[in-house]
């Protein structure tokens, strides 16, 4: 393979030797690794398609990865194929600032494009809490949101075009720089497609105007359920605020120690409740949100005096995340989305689990838009904690299914949910799942084993999980 | 309802021959071919849920949207995309799969930015539920999102999840005397300021703009923009003219041509009166212009020309596509239709 890839690409270009592989053997969801065979780093187009064509014409897998920081395993590498590392696809190819667009190469960081945009008064809105790191192309490929997605929506409302390759190295363009193309929508069809339709290598975003003002109400409640029926309240006055976050004491308590936000560790539950726009409207709309979330039963209401206290406020919350692994050895962060009147229960239900495996869980929720983060803390070492790890995340996800929610809000499918993607969906719309891979990869060999099981693999799931007493998917067979 | 729906699947896929979904039949006039039996989606219709608090109505097909947005209006919220309705007839499930929107789009999205979830009959008369009810999902790809402005050729449309917005606290439509160049020029530099802009509308020397939001925003915007504001009723009349196409821009015969192209492209050499909308995004223009030349002059400034209305289609509705993205339609449709009978030519002349 590495001989086959050498041919055309320079011997920086392809690494073989497991020095070299090793630290491409997972991504953000460390618990899969694998180390790939050969990892490929092109620096053109045509070395893309080269690649492709030539795995397509040995049958062998291609994985396509960004930075690496995804969280479900999408950029797992195959053991008997190729890692292909878009790394080197780092430049912004233009910058139209009257037109409001950036062309950039899918190795660009999300961060980096409104770095460039900042001289334009423009920015890239989707901010997802990995941004300094994560990657353009991985998040048109997980379809990323960030907290600030209620307003300004997620990747597939803020990208226009996409061009790339085809698994068989057949050049492909979806969208325009339009608003439209004609035909169907296969834009919104690749867009969260985890890798598996298409190598994207160049992508046009949108830019918009960078909002004059932005502040933020932090409220703490001494009931978490107080705090979401606060937020259906902001919503049913008629406000859609940039940001609409929220954490349970245990996460508030994680992150003060880690960055010292100034959060309220007295409250059961805190909102973060930002308000973007020009002076005016920002000033009237946060006057609004404090009434409401006062007249919701808030203990404690401050909102921040500059931009410094905003960045502040916002600390916690952005280091989510990281803070958990400062007080725990490993966590394991799940990405159910649920409606939002729902909360109460869900987190009741947390709550029962944490007592059934023993295991803490803070949570930290997207709250404006439904999407929940529960963060199960343990020790990687100690395999029982992991497999109650496991059981618990896969019960956490049921559950979000049950009351009418998702597995996963934001963070993609990947190898990590795949047995869930058995309870979510049945055989027929997984089959119609297998049928829109074949159309743009019929040999299966774009990052092969993710995103969509197949129904044999929901035939022995279902065999060991029985729900209720009820087979899912009763009319697969089963071996 | 449903049992009779997929009884006609069935039958018409036995004998390959051609279904032609429609509801209202409000957009009969756009795209290609009608062909087959009518299936008639009204009779299955209503609202199945509907959370102002999650931003959240789900409803079926037959739903006429005039009652959808009534609904919605009723607790303060709207479909941010503006859907026209073309007259009174127009369903929830014809809204979605003709996939247009109206002059709120370049502000607040199209169709597919707001659909959550989609249940569907597939040609096999398969019950497919995609997305869901919530605001982000992305467990599996996203078909329903796809199904916007599909024209009814992958599946029935069952019943359609939208994200709803709240109904700004204001609104104020000023009206600016400017050539074509100059709204143009004018539009794209407001569009890269944060201004609360919802609508624009050039024709004939004159340019509507429509704010939308705080009270307090409206007046400092108007205050940057200039013009003259128009009064309430009649900025209401002057907005559904342009989305309901009533307006007298759409009257008459000529050939009605929607050029969707990048906002600051400058204004098209070629015959015939323009209407500029979408803050230079959406450009329709009235000109018996041979089709070819119309779609190459899209094609320059890096967009495509749609023939919505006209006497005769034999140029095509829309413009051709690359071979590469034909050839994943046509295996679409083959996954989602294999016997090729949902509104066969009306999408693609070939399928």
């Amino acid at each position: 393979m590495a001989r086959a890839l050498r041919e055309f690409l320079p011997a920086r270009a392809v690494l073989w030797q497991e020095e070299d592989t090793r630290p491409y053997e997972c991504d953000g969801l460390t618990a899969y690794r694998n180390v790939p065979m050969v990892v490929a780093l092109p620096e053109t187009s045509d070395q893309v398609q080269r690649i492709l064509q030539t795995c397509h014409a040995l049958g062998a897998p291609v994985v396509p990865r960004g930075a690496g920081t995804g969280l479900s395993g999408g950029a797992l590498p195959p053991g008997n194929g190729v890692l292909l590392s878009m790394a080197k696809f780092m430049r912004v190819l233009r910058l139209d600032a009257r037109g409001r667009i950036a062309v950039v190469q899918p190795g660009v960081r999300n961060a980096a494009i409104s770095d460039v945009a900042a001289p334009f008064g423009l920015y890239y809105a989707p901010d997802p809490s990995s941004q300094i790191a994560c990657t353009i192309g991985g998040n048109v490929a997980e379809n990323s949101g960030g907290v600030h997605c209620l307003k300004y929506g997620l990747t597939v409302h803020n990208v226009l075009r996409v061009r790339g390759y085809a698994m068989n190295g057949e050049a492909l363009d979806f969208g325009s720089e339009a608003l439209d193309a004609p035909g169907l929508d296969l834009l919104a069809l690749v867009i969260g497609s985890e890798g598996l339709l298409a190598v994207a290598t160049e992508i046009t975003v949108k830019l918009l105007p960078k909002p004059v003002a932005a502040r933020v109400v932090m409220a703490s409640f001494d009931d978490v359920q107080k705090a979401g029926d606060a937020v259906a309240a902001v919503i049913a006055a008629g406000i859609i605020p940039a940001g609409l976050e929220m954490m349970d004491q245990p996460a508030t308590h994680a992150v003060e120690q880690y960055v010292g936000a100034g959060y309220d560790l007295q409250a059961a539950a805190i909102l973060l409740c930002e308000s973007d726009g020009i002076v005016e409207e920002v000033e009237d709309e946060i006057a609004r949100v404090i009434t409401v979330l006062e007249r919701g039963g808030a203990t404690r209401i401050a909102v921040s005096r500059d931009e410094a206290e905003r960045l502040k406020f916002w600390s916690g919350r952005k280091a989510a995340f990281p803070a958990m692994g400062r007080i725990s050895p490993d966590y394991y962060c799940m990405d159910g989305t649920i409606p939002r009147k729902r909360l109460g229960e869900v987190l009741h239900f947390i709550g029962a689990m944490e007592q059934k495996y023993g295991l803490r869980c803070p949570n930290v929720f997207h709250a404006g838009d439904g999407n929940l983060h529960p963060l199960i803390l343990f020790d990687a070492n100690d395999a029982d904690q992991l497999r109650r790890t496991e059981e618990f995340a896969a019960e956490v996800l049921e559950k979000c299914i049950g009351v009418g929610g998702t597995i996963t809000g934001e963070h993609g499918v990947g190898v990590e949910k795949i047995d869930q993607m058995c309870l979510q969906f049945s055989a027929a719309e997984l089959e119609l799942f297998h049928a829109v891979k074949h159309a743009f990869d019929p040999r299966g060999l774009l990052n092969p084993g993710k995103a969509v099981p197949t129904l044999a693999r929901c035939a022995e799931f279902g065999r060991r999980h029985v729900h209720g007493g009820q087979l899912r998917q009763p009319g697969l067979p089963r071996y | 309802m449903l049992a009779a729906f997929q009884q006609r699947i069935r039958d018409a896929a036995g004998r390959a021959a051609p279904l032609r979904l429609r509801g209202g039949g409000s957009k009969d006039f756009y795209g290609g071919a009608l062909l087959g039996d009518v299936l008639d989606t009204r009779g299955y219709a209503g609202v199945v849920s509907y959370e102002p608090t999650e931003l959240v109505v789900t409803a079926r097909c037959g739903t006429p949207l005039e009652e959808l947005e009534e609904t919605l209006a009723a607790n303060g919220q709207m479909l941010a995309f503006e859907p026209p309705r073309f007259g009174g007839a127009a369903t929830l499930g014809g809204c979605v799969a003709a996939g247009l929107s109206g002059p709120r789009r370049a502000a607040a999205g199209a169709v597919r930015d707001f659909v959550l979830g989609a249940r569907l009959l597939d040609g096999r008369a398969r019950e497919l539920n995609f997305g869901g009810r919530v605001m982000k999902n992305v467990a599996g790809y996203d078909v329903s999102r796809l199904l916007a402005g599909s024209l009814g050729t992958l599946g029935l449309i069952l019943e359609v999840s939208l994200k709803v917005l709240p109904k700004p606290a204001a609104e104020l439509t000023l009206q600016l005397e400017l050539s074509a160049e100059q709204a143009l020029e004018a539009l794209n530099r407001w569009a890269g300021q944060p201004l609360p802009v919802s609508a624009s509308a050039w024709r004939g020397g004159t340019l509507g703009l429509r704010l939308s939001g705080a009270p307090s925003a409206l007046q400092a915007a108007a205050g940057k923009i200039g013009g003259a504001a128009i009064e309430a009723g009649q900025a209401a009349r002057f907005w559904s003219g342009i989305r309901e196409q009533a307006d007298l821009f759409f009257s008459g015969d000529a050939p009605l041509w929607r050029l969707s192209l990048p906002s600051h492209s400058p204004g098209l050499a070629l015959p015939g009166e323009q209407m500029i909308e979408w803050g230079g995004a959406l450009r329709w223009l009235r000109t018996a212009a041979d089709a070819t030349a119309v779609r190459a002059a899209a094609e320059r400034a890096g967009g495509h020309a749609t023939l919505f209305r006209a006497a005769d289609k034999a140029a095509g509705a829309f413009a051709p596509l690359s071979p590469a993205l034909l050839r994943l339609h046509r295996e679409l449709k083959a996954a989602f239709d294999p016997a090729g009978i949902f509104n066969r030519g009306r999408l693609h002349p070939d399928f």
